[in-house]
């Protein structure tokens, strides 16, 4: 018989209509489950009640192994034992290469520009390789939740980008998973603690895990977290606190540095267990070998001291890129298990002059907020009205003439979002319109970042500025972007789904970001003098086109010397970068050609009239 | 006329209302829906109706309205593992058939 869970007063589920959802911590080194049980997140353990799955496949001639089996194996069978596949989503094959030295893999180049790995099982994209992981994961939330699922959360970083957060969902897909949503790591784990059930206000999150350290600064408005800044350092995490134990382990024992992959392996385990068995305890003893010593904590926070000052002055730099003081921040959420070290407890806490939460297992965090919005997502809780809301990253618009970056939807928009915009045609009977679309917060086309062109064909010849072309953003609920745009009069119509090819890297994003603050002057004088150009261009063909058209006819030699000469003083003025000159010169052409432009109405308007009668055109 | 539970039923209800941080206890009950006529009912409590019962297993109130009482008279709520998954279970001795997936039955 089904086995029955708790429910909240008055909410006991219909029979055959619990729908099951879960939350999913998608790491880079580690990926968990969890679902709402008896009113409260828990993890969903494996058979052998391991919480945890390593995020690591290996690919065998007749199958895969996903977890502790493939991270044991890397050592031995590093080509077809995957890890840290995470690095790699949305990523194109430049950006891999960049990536490479670390990375011990064989890539091979597919028909699109997604990096494969060439395993034993042929071909494997890191959307394959991060399926494989969910799957194991969707099994295990099945059988332990006796039924099929609804849906899934799936968490990613606050600064995954379009490509990235598509890749994962594309990954899900495949793993046989329904996306509920995205949402974004630092949100899941304000959520776990119920922090968007309280107060509004700022909130950090300082994710410490094994290898990579992130800070996010978040605000809280009406159950909308925004993400203000994010910050870290993808080569800091508690492996380096191992390190330094090792190393200083080395000292004590005067061993040589260079010890053998094995001996070096064995160290980092003493190492390791020495820094977890320090979170209890005051001080530890280790041997190694024939020789034995103690640490005490004192001693291991003298070690890991310059690593916790790296990731201190990342949070003091995003708190400053959040535009907000330390002492605003109203709550700090510890997540990743090297928050475990009272040493890194103490640091946060001091640098924002409030005790961090630590109630919840800081491994498990991410995954408990997911299952809770996965819950809520899946209809499970009748009467919660708010439902958490995520935001884009960076802005979203289109490029306009001559490459400024109109955006359609700016930064920290909450999503799902559907804004339109109105654009016209730039030359007489021009019939296509192409739409370029970008991400990103700086003024010029260059400085953002294309993710999309696509082309709006059919569009009634009409003159320049007549036709209405309505272009329309949409993000869903994932930060997923489709755009489309239709011609108002003949309704011809043509979309895009975005679905780049490969995205940016962490820094880059945060690059883009620090820029656009850098270069707002500068962005603004850019803007005005493409601005002026543009507009000098167009009158100029406007002006040439009259010309070719009445010139001969309604000017003399001297009025059409005038006229050439200004226009050539345009020209020229364009060509430059004097903002206000060429507003100048194309007042001046305009004025000069003011009377030409009335010969042309009146010449226009009798040739119309010639030869009808009054009453015709009285009609 | 009782309700009983077992002492893993009862311990997992402590640790759930723990981890809710309030609740009086928890509440068994039926309601007339389902393919097979009757579903359980099984929720945490916050406040006590007037007319309720309330049982007591190993520290833990259990409550329950006269009317599912009848229904449900000497059941004994249990707490199991089946494979990876783990839940409640009411076994009740009234059922005369349930449902295949025994989330409703008949007396």
């Amino acid at each position: 018989m089904a086995l029955l869970q708790i429910a909240e007063p008055g909410q006991s589920p219909q029979p055959h209509q619990r729908r099951l959802a879960v939350g999913i911590d998608l790491g880079t080194t580690n990926s968990l489950v969890a679902a709402m049980r008896s009113g409260l997140a828990t993890p969903l353990p494996d058979a052998q009640g391991r919480v945890i799955l390593p995020s690591a496949v290996r690919y065998l001639a007749d199958g895969v192994e996903v977890g502790h089996a493939a991270v044991a194996a890397a050592a031995s069978d590093p080509l077809n034992s995957i890890i840290s596949v995470k690095r790699l989503m949305g990523r194109g094959l430049a950006d891999v290469k960049q990536l490479g030295a670390q990375l011990p893999y064989r890539f091979v180049a597919g028909d699109s520009q997604m990096p494969f790995i060439d395993t034993v099982q042929g071909a494997k994209s890191p959307v394959e390789v991060s399926a494989d992981i969910l799957r194991v994961l969707r099994e295990r939330a099945e059988a332990s939740l006796g039924g099929q699922l609804v849906g899934a959360v799936i968490t990613v970083p606050a600064y995954f980008d379009d490509a990235q957060r598509q890749a994962t969902k594309d990954a899900a897909r495949l793993a046989g998973l329904n996306v509920l949503r995205l949402l974004n790591e630092p949100t899941a784990a304000a959520v776990a603690y119920g922090l968007d059930k309280g107060a509004e206000g700022v909130v950090a999150i300082y994710d410490l895990g094994g290898g990579t350290f992130d800070i996010s600064i978040l605000r809280l408005t009406r159950g909308v977290f925004e993400v203000l800044a994010t910050g870290g350092d993808s080569a800091l995490g508690g492996d380096d606190f191992d390190h330094a134990i090792a190393g200083w382990l080395i000292e004590q024992a005067g061993l040589s540095a260079d010890l053998d992959p094995g001996a070096q392996r064995h160290l980092l385990q003493v190492a390791c267990a020495a820094k977890e068995a320090l979170t209890d305890a005051d001080s530890v003893t280790l041997a190694y070998g024939d020789w034995s010593g103690t640490l005490d904590r004192a001693q291991f926070a003298a070690l890991i001291e310059p690593l916790l000052a790296r990731s201190l002055k990342a949070c003091r730099r995003a708190v400053r890129d959040a535009g907000i003081e330390l002492d605003e921040v109203e709550a700090v959420v510890m997540v990743g298990g090297s928050t475990r070290v009272p040493r890194v407890r103490e640091a946060v806490g001091e640098l924002f002059g409030r005790t961090p939460l630590t109630d919840l297992d800081p491994d498990q965090v991410v995954a408990l907020g997911a299952a809770i919005q996965a819950d809520a997502l899946a209809g499970n809780q009748q009467g919660e009205e708010l439902l958490l809301l995520d935001v884009i990253p960076l802005s979203l618009g289109l490029e306009t003439m001559g490459g400024l970056m109109e955006k359609v939807i700016a930064r920290n928009t909450t999503i799902p979002v559907a804004r339109g915009q109105e654009f016209t045609t730039y030359k007489d009977g021009q019939t296509a319109m192409m739409i370029h679309v970008l991400q990103g917060e700086r003024e010029l086309v260059s400085d953002c970042r294309s993710l999309a062109r696509f082309e709006l064909r059919g569009i009634p010849p009409m003159v320049a500025g007549a036709a209405k072309i309505r272009v329309t953003y949409q993000v869903d609920a994932d930060g997923l972007l489709s755009v489309s745009a239709r011609e108002l009069g003949s309704g011809v119509e043509a979309s895009i789904q975005v679905k780049p090819s490969y995205g940016l890297s962490d820094s880059e994003i945060a690059r883009m970001l620090q820029d656009s603050f850098a270069h707002a002057g500068d962005d603004k004088a850019a803007r005005a003098l493409r601005e002026q150009q543009v507009e000098a261009e167009r009158l100029l063909e406007v002006v040439q086109a009259a010309l070719a058209a009445d010139g001969e006819r309604l000017l003399d030699a001297e009025e059409r010397a005038v006229i050439d000469h200004e226009m050539q003083q345009l020209r020229e003025l364009a060509a430059g970068s004097d903002v206000g000159a060429i507003e100048r010169q194309a007042r001046r052409l305009s004025q000069v050609t003011d009377a030409f432009a009335a010969r042309r109405m009146d010449a226009g308007i009798k040739a119309a009239l010639t030869g009808r009668q009054l009453n015709e055109i009285e009609e | 006329m009782a309700i009983s539970m077992t002492e893993a039923a009862a311990q997992h209800v402590r640790r759930s209302l723990e981890g809710r941080g309030k609740g009086e206890g928890i509440r068994l009950g039926v309601r007339t829906t389902g393919c097979s006529g009757l579903a359980y009912v099984l929720e945490f409590v916050d406040e006590l109706a007037p007319e309720d019962l309330v049982f007591e297993s190993f520290g833990v109130k259990v409550i329950i309205d006269p009317k599912s009482l009848s229904y449900l008279d000497g059941t004994e709520l249990d707490f199991t593992r089946e494979g990876l998954n783990e839940g409640f279970k009411f076994n009740n001795p009234n059922v005369r058939s349930e449902c295949g997936c025994g989330e409703s039955f008949n007396v």
